[in-house]
């Protein structure tokens, strides 16, 4: 192949990528570093140590981190229970997970609203039952149940991926071997589903990070994310270059975390092979 | 009780979790009253109102003309562009890649933002700047669909064809595209749901008059949702359905969380 | 793989014949041929009836590109960003007076409109406050900020804003999600004005908000009239004309502005600076002031209509309804909000950040 005249084949693409994604982020950037005058400034990027900024990067970073750890502690057994049932008809569990995600997710959040408001289903359950109602929603803990709901099959899949993919020889030997069910767990199943988690914690952990719509519905306003700050910057305060300094931070960090979690990888691509 | 038992009452708790919200959406959408918190009875009106709700339909046609659009577009940029980094040199290569990466991996409303920044100096918003938003967060899973494709296929067949004097346009299309074709499809496949699902970018990039179905349902909260809206929503799920059975159910082998599990090989390549 | 490709292929026809099975029912109605004329037209999410628009497309040939915004902050950014140019705004009185004062609209031959005087004096009166010369904005729906309450879960009638700061209803307390209209009505509390520019009574106002925010259910907009409706909360403050369908999903609920004054708001049209097409513009101005389209609009909406015409004609239960028509000495206790100094836009922007973010 003619690498030279192969490679000018990319040349739209690169064409795409300085003016949509490179100038744009030059442009937040440039933003970011300058006020309202136009004057060179690093206040927007330090203004994420305000007590207020960090009290909201805070409130985000826990809440993603107890949104990605809740996703896995739910994906494992699911995970454990399908492979010793030997169902292997993984198509019919991937199609289980994805189906939901073609209804808007606006929607299906009103929805987990309404299921879990004062006066909501789970509380009308709970009555008829004859037990106190519970106060679910307006909390950080109604924030993290949207965010688990909405990405739980983000972790789901892969996790679900790797820990099926391991051969039944492997468990078989260790068994032989004098392992017991908790041995081959913790020394088998777990060390080789790390990468499917590490792959599940950047998708679980960074659209979460992020998110402003989910807190502003099941979180009733009272709950400021750094997403939620920004977006108020930007439509309500008119302060875009505040907004602008924020975003940068905030893909600075969301760049750190995906560093940190993709180093955990392997190659898994020959697994991608249709 | 058996393991098999808890086993199997803790995936149907799963399911629930999963599946009540969709439970609730479907059964509004048969709620006479214009309240979703008031149950007004039974009633089919919002089906037969929907086709005539132009704003919905309006939305519905924007929201797929603009995932197919998108995903075509960045397919077909997407397919020379990974061919064309794919015979790049090992600096260069990794310079695209990360690149690649960056819609993937930024935050919406930051690539949004930016975007709008951007856009404001030369066009006017319109359908036209969602298209090019739309376009601008495919390519990355266009992209990344279709190079371990790539990676995977035979070269030498290629070579050989060129060596037994086939045109280098027909050998591309005879030998390579058969190879990489999955890939291409996953990859427009991903783009069309991507690009369906997305709110946050088109609700920064997009001009007067156009809505998605996501943005419309933003705008909608406040007032309460139209229940065509919920109509809507409980056919597109069993079209969708219907669709995915078709399939999905005869062939064990699909895996469709290829189009998924997005992040895994890139970060290999990194 | 030959089989997958079908597959897909076999997707794509299904799908294909199935979107255009529900594509061709494009309805053409008798209407006047398209002139090639656009008015962009930006106002409040759910503001006015679609099928008003698509008639009066029909009736002038002129299309129309309609944007919507939910605050009238979110809507003056998306304005200033220059990425649409806009024909015609709706928005707030204050946020009128905004757009007035720095230029950004043109003045509007409202004597030469047919209907335009089917709005009631009074509201020209009104509106001197944020457009003294009278040329600029045409009232388009009005009402006061109080609160709607549920009878069965309070004892007696409510009368003051007391009952949101006293701690009795914590947790059954829902606020305005809008900055403005939660800081005049805590304004109002404490006897200042609305329009007040002090920063200690500003001040005085955000702590005790924050002092009440633990008490605070959630922030809401519009849909706190649902959360009450639906028993998530026992009140909420709300725009008049949301009590109208509050009460009519469910009859407990009442509404009252309350003896410490409120806001009386009035949201306007203005013609931008930016419209080219002035006659076609007056034309929309002056259609949405002709009975029957204003009818129809007050009819989606049900907000409080300075359209006389329309009232005329309205049943006698609603005209007696008090979040449709707000009775005249409701009225006699409010203010209208001109406040836009930016000084005190900026502390009002910092509190409330401070608020949201507590």
């Amino acid at each position: 192949m003619n690498r030279n005249r192969t490679r000018l084949l990319g040349v739209p693409y690169i064409i795409w990528v300085i003016g949509f994604t490179v100038i744009p982020i030059f442009f937040i950037i440039t933003k970011a570093v300058t006020d309202g005058e136009g004057a060179f400034t690093l206040s927007n990027l330090t203004a994420i140590f305000d007590q207020l900024h960090r009290k909201a990067l805070v409130m985000s970073v826990s809440l993603a981190l107890v949104s990605t750890i809740i996703c896995i502690i739910l994906s494992y057994p699911v995970a454990l229970i399908l492979r010793s049932s030997r169902f292997k008809r993984k198509s019919i569990i991937l199609f289980i997970l994805i189906l939901p995600m073609w209804m808007n997710f606006i929607l299906r959040i009103l929805a987990m609203q309404m299921i879990i408001s004062n006066n909501g289903i789970i509380n009308h359950i709970l009555e008829t039952m004859g037990l106190a109602p519970l106060k679910l929603i307006n909390t950080p803990g109604a924030i993290i149940l949207g965010m688990v709901y909405d990405y739980l099959p983000y972790m789901m899949l892969p996790v679900l991926n790797s820990i099926l993919s391991i051969p039944e020889d492997v468990i078989e030997a260790a068994k032989d071997l004098g392992s017991d069910s908790l041995h081959v767990l913790t020394r088998i199943i777990l060390p080789l589903s790390l990468s499917g988690v590490g792959s599940g914690i950047t998708m679980v952990f960074i659209p979460s990070m992020t998110e402003f719509v989910i807190a502003n519905i099941l979180g009733g306003g009272k709950i400021q994310l750094l997403g939620n700050i920004i977006e108020q910057e930007f439509t309500v305060s008119m302060n875009w270059n505040l907004g602008s300094g924020l975003s940068v931070t905030l893909m600075a960090f969301v760049l750190i975390t995906s560093f940190i979690f993709g180093r955990h990888q392997e190659d898994t691509a020959a697994g991608f092979a249709i | 009780m058996t393991t098999k038992t808890l086993g199997r009452i803790y995936i149907a708790l799963i399911m629930v979790f999963l599946y009540a919200p969709i439970a609730v959406l479907i059964v509004l959408s048969f709620n006479a009253s214009r309240s979703r918190v008031v149950w007004g009875g039974f009633t089919l009106e919002w089906y037969s109102s929907l086709v005539s709700n132009s704003s919905i339909m309006n939305a519905l046609w924007t929201t797929f003309g603009l995932a197919f659009i998108s995903a075509l577009i960045s397919s077909v940029i997407g397919l020379f562009g990974a061919i064309g980094i794919y015979s790049m040199r090992r600096r260069g290569y990794r310079l695209m890649l990360f690149a690649t990466n960056i819609p993937m991996i930024n935050a919406d409303i930051v690539t949004g933002i930016a975007l709008l920044l951007w856009f404001v100096r030369f066009l006017p918003l319109g359908f036209t700047s969602v298209l090019l938003a739309h376009v601008t967060f495919n390519l990355p899973y266009v992209i990344l669909c279709i190079l371990p494709k790539l990676r995977d296929m035979d070269i030498y067949q290629y070579e050989a064809a060129l060596d037994l004097g086939a045109g280098e346009v027909y050998a591309f299309v005879r030998i390579l595209m058969p190879q990489i074709l999955p890939g291409v499809l996953s990859g427009f496949l991903m783009a069309v749901t991507m690009s369906m699902d997305d709110f946050v970018i088109t609700y920064f990039t997009k001009g007067a008059g156009v809505n998605t179905l996501s943005t419309l349902i933003y705008g909608e909260i406040r007032k309460g949702i139209k229940p065509e809206m919920y109509a809507l929503s409980t056919v597109l799920f069993f079209i969708v359905l219907l669709l995915l059975m078709l399939v999905n159910l005869p062939y064990d082998r699909i895996d469709l969380h290829k189009y998924l599990n997005r992040f895994k090989h890139y970060r290999s390549e990194l | 793989m030959k089989k997958r490709i079908l597959s897909v292929l076999l997707v794509a026809c299904v799908s294909a014949a199935l979107l255009s099975g529900c594509g061709g029912q494009s309805t053409e109605t008798a209407s006047v041929p398209k002139t090639g004329e656009v008015l962009t037209v930006f106002n409040y999410s759910e503001y006015m009836d679609p099928d008003m628009l698509e008639q009066f497309t029909a009736e002038t040939g002129i299309e129309v590109k309609y944007e919507e915004a939910t605050t009238p902050e979110e809507l003056y950014t998306k304005y200033k960003s220059g990425g649409i140019s806009y024909d015609l705004v709706c928005t707030s009185d204050y946020m009128c007076k905004r757009l007035i004062d720095e230029g950004e609209a043109q003045p509007v031959d409202f004597g030469s409109m047919k209907n335009a005087s089917n709005i009631n004096k009074r509201f020209w009166t009104f509106n001197k406050a944020i457009d003294p010369s009278g040329t600029y904005a045409l009232p388009y729906f009005w009402g006061t900020i109080g609160i709607l309450y549920d009878t069965t879960k309070v004892n007696g009638d409510i009368d003051s804003w007391d009952v949101l700061f006293n701690g009795d209803y914590s947790g059954q307390i829902i606020m305005q999600d809008s900055m403005r209209d939660t800081f005049m009505i805590t304004l109002k509390y404490l006897g200042y004005s609305l329009n007040t520019t002090s920063e200690s009574e500003i001040r005085e106002a955000a702590d005790l908000l924050k002092k009440q925010k633990p008490d605070v259910e959630a922030y809401l907009v519009d849909e706190a009239r649902d959360e009450v409706v639906a028993g998530n909360a026992t009140m909420a403050v709300v725009y008049s004309g949301e009590a109208f369908l509050g009460h009519l999903y469910n009859p407990d609920l009442k509404y009252v502005v309350p003896k410490e004054g409120s806001n009386v708001w009035i949201d306007s049209w203005l013609m931008t600076k930016n419209c080219t097409n002035t006659e076609a513009a007056q034309k929309f101005l002056d259609y949405l002031c002709r009975p029957d389209v204003a009818t129809a609009n007050f009819e989606f909406i049900y907000y409080s209509t300075p359209n006389d015409a329309v009232i005329k004609n309205m049943d006698d239960e609603l005209k007696n309804d008090p979040a449709i028509i707000p009775p005249d000495d409701s009225v006699a206790v409010c203010e209208v909000c001109t406040q836009i100094d930016s000084e005190t836009t900026e502390l009002y922007n910092e509190l409330w950040k401070e608020l949201k973010a507590q």
